[in-house]
């Protein structure tokens, strides 16, 4: 009984399929956003690989391009002031960082909003105070907060060094870029609201490295990489001690193993 | 409940014979996975799966209770509270990374075990309901998997709630008042997190508890080998402890090696990077896909693309994603061969193989974009999903004329490893009953 439902229930379901096979697909127009985006370039930095670390030079630099380019747009809200230790900064940098900004507060002695200087405990304070403000500003586009990006986004950390390289280049033939946007082929859809962000010598490193796009670009896919995954570092390094602990305990347990089985047949 | 010649406990520090007289708790470990449970000694690392899967349950369980320390399920706080989570809380990176890909692991540990038991044909008499307790495990681990999905509120664990509960839609009638129930609204919102989250908590320990009638009820006719055939005497088994415990302890490790491999240098490989955006109403990812381990079923949802009998195609692929796991809890009587391993049924093994390929054929189309040629390629596989369980297994089972079977699990060890013991068992292997 159980098989005469079953193989009747399993030729229903074949047949349904079989006609849903056969019928006749509607004709796909080829969409040129596919056709046109590209995939990030691979960019090589020291990050990479199971053993990288970040370069601190590396990391100050990216944090002063933020600081002086990105974030008159865009929030990093899940950074406070303290973690940028991890950068290389001293404590007595990070209060004077902190300071730089006016962070929202409440007035001690009249209980109205106000503001106050920022302390390494403060979160980064966003440049607008809410997403109507931040597309009423661009456009209608909401710049997206930074913190996560490279974890947002398939291949982050080459998708923003591509994306801040990717422009100046010339639509092709018969592809329209709607007015306010730009053309951008590491943009999912092409068009991308913000204008080309970084140009040559834009920012003074204090390192003396010179200023290039391509070297601010690297600089803040460094950057954002950490603010995405600030425990990179520690977290490889725990993993090679994890590895090394189970290849021993491997050996040993395959010690036992044999050791227990010797002389039996199985 | 097991084999005569079984070891018993008997307690030697007075301690323990203390304990057992009055709560035979050291017992039940004993005769459960001691030495006093008699395992067929030929089984091979596939039967290593049961206790790994037991381990994944367990990493879960134990990081999944400290990292609810830390959460809050709440629609505002969700998706920032996670990130407290991987920035904050100290190891908190680590737990939520080891609970992330714990859930990836659970499933490939649990799906190669479900593979197991098909070759091995251990949903044969009479261990139907081992099995069928299995199949209860997968749905609930489904069931669990999803709704902690949607707890870190990003954009995936939003779309993928929408999408998933308006499966319920579809039945005539009721199922947009059934959604609405369920969801606790017109859409997912708090109401949603906060039962997801509550539930999220309490199915791991319902899953535990099937666990454990599952260990019962395969303590009665004991594990099934790669023969297949049944034991028939002490010269067939070795005891659980020390042999089967060494031997499913190194296979462990293995496991965790990979686990960390993955845990360390690649904790997001098998996420989606979507799901590090917080949630958005009102934006709708361009692919809203599962997490890898649904894939396989929702390539079956969304094969089927055309009414039929009346019947709309969304509730058509509703049926069939259910029913494709629902059908395993027949199978015991869909196969009606009385050979149980696939190694000796030469037909069926061609079949078997089959399957193990469409169903990887079914997770990639699952993966990709509803457009064509997926959409083709995962109704033919779909075809093949159901043919095989309801239609070809059936068959063959009856016209397929198995090989000839060793007569005991002994003869066959020791006939293939050339030994000249025959019927020899390790010193403390095999004390006699009593």
């Amino acid at each position: 009984m159980v098989r005469l439902v079953g193989i009747a229930a399993g030729l229903l379901f074949c047949v349904v399929l079989l006609w849903a096979a056969v019928t006749p697909r509607d004709a796909v127009v080829p969409d040129p956003v596919k056709i046109y985006h590209l995939h990030p370039r691979e960019v090589k930095l020291q990050q990479d690989g199971p053993f990288g670390t970040f370069d601190r030079a590396q990391l100050q630099r990216g944090f002063q391009v933020y600081k002086e380019v990105c974030s008159a747009c865009h929030a990093l809200s899940l950074i406070s002031f303290r973690n940028l230790k991890a950068l290389g900064f001293s404590d007595a940098e990070i209060d004077a960082i902190a300071a730089q900004y006016e962070v929202p507060s409440i007035d001690p002695s009249t209980g109205e909003p106000a503001t106050r200087p920022g302390i390494p405990t403060d979160r980064f304070p966003s440049p607008f105070p809410n997403e109507i403000a931040a597309r009423a500003a661009n456009n209608n586009a909401y710049p997206p907060d930074l913190s996560l990006m490279v974890k947002a986004r398939h291949d982050g950390q080459n998708y923003v060094y591509s994306l801040l390289t990717g422009y100046g280049k010339e639509p092709p033939k018969g592809f329209s870029v709607p007015d306010g946007l730009n053309y951008n082929p590491y943009f999912h859809s092409l068009n991308i609201a913000m204008a080309q962000p970084l140009v040559d010598d834009q920012v003074t490193y204090a390192d003396g490295t010179p200023a290039t796009v391509e070297q601010m670009a690297k600089d803040v896919a460094t950057f954002l990489r950490w603010t995405a995954e600030p425990e990179l570092e520690q977290r490889r390094r725990i993993g090679v001690g994890a590895i090394i602990y189970l290849l021993i305990l491997s050996g040993l347990a395959y010690l036992a193993y044999r050791r227990v089985w010797a002389g039996v047949k199985h | 409940m097991s084999f005569p010649w079984a070891q018993h406990y008997e307690p030697k520090a007075p301690l323990m014979r203390w304990i057992d007289s009055r709560l035979p708790l050291p017992r039940l470990v004993y005769n459960a996975v001691g030495a006093g449970y008699p395992v067929p000694r030929n089984i091979n690392i596939w039967y290593n799966f049961g206790v790994l899967a037991g381990v994944a349950l367990m990493v879960q369980i134990i990081t999944g209770v400290i990292l609810a320390m830390h959460y809050s399920a709440h629609v505002t706080t969700a998706f920032l509270s996670v990130e407290h989570i991987m920035r904050n809380v100290n190891y908190g990176w680590l737990l939520r990374y080891l609970h992330m890909n714990g859930a990836s692991f659970f499933f490939i540990v649990v799906y190669i075990h479900i593979f197991r038991g098909l070759y091995y044909g251990s949903y044969k008499a009479p261990r139907e309901v081992v099995w069928m307790l299995g199949v209860v495990i997968l749905l609930l681990m489904m069931a669990t998997a999803f709704m902690g999905y949607v707890l870190p509120w990003g954009q995936m664990s939003f779309w993928g709630a929408q999408v998933i509960t308006s499966l319920f839609s579809a039945i005539p009638l009721v199922g947009e008042p059934i959604r609405v129930w369920l969801v606790g609204g017109f859409a997912p919102d708090n109401a949603t997190i906060t039962r997801f989250f509550s539930l999220h908590f309490l199915l791991p320990f319902v899953i535990l508890g099937v666990v454990i009638l599952k260990i019962w009820a395969l303590h009665i006719p004991g594990s099934t080998n790669p023969t297949g055939i049944d034991v028939k005497g002490p010269q067939d088994t070795l005891p659980f402890h020390p042999y089967f415990t060494a031997k499913d302890f190194f296979g462990l490790c293995i496991y965790l090696l990979i686990f960390a491999a993955v845990v360390f240098f690649a904790p997001n490989a098998m996420g989606h990077p979507d799901n590090y955006i917080m949630a958005n109403n009102l934006s709708t990812p361009a692919h809203i896909v599962p997490e890898w381990y649904f894939w396989p079923f929702y390539a079956i949802l969304r094969a089927f693309t055309i009414d039929f009998l009346f019947i709309p195609a969304k509730l058509w692929g509703v049926i069939a994603m259910f029913a494709s796991i629902l059908l395993l809890f027949f199978l015991p009587w869909l196969d009606t061969s009385r050979v149980r391993s696939t190694s000796y049924r030469p037909m069926y093994r061609i079949w078997f193989w089959v399957l193990v390929l469409d169903i990887i054929v079914l997770a990639w189309c699952g993966g990709a974009p509803a457009e064509e040629p997926y959409v083709r390629i995962s109704q033919i596989a779909t075809m093949y999903y159901f043919a095989h369980f309801l239609i070809i297994l059936p068959i063959v089972s009856a016209i397929e004329k198995p090989l000839p079977l060793p007569n005991s699990i002994a003869e066959s060890v020791f006939r293939t490893k050339g030994a000249d013991l025959p019927g020899a068992v390790p010193a403390g292997a095999a004390q006699p009953a009593e």
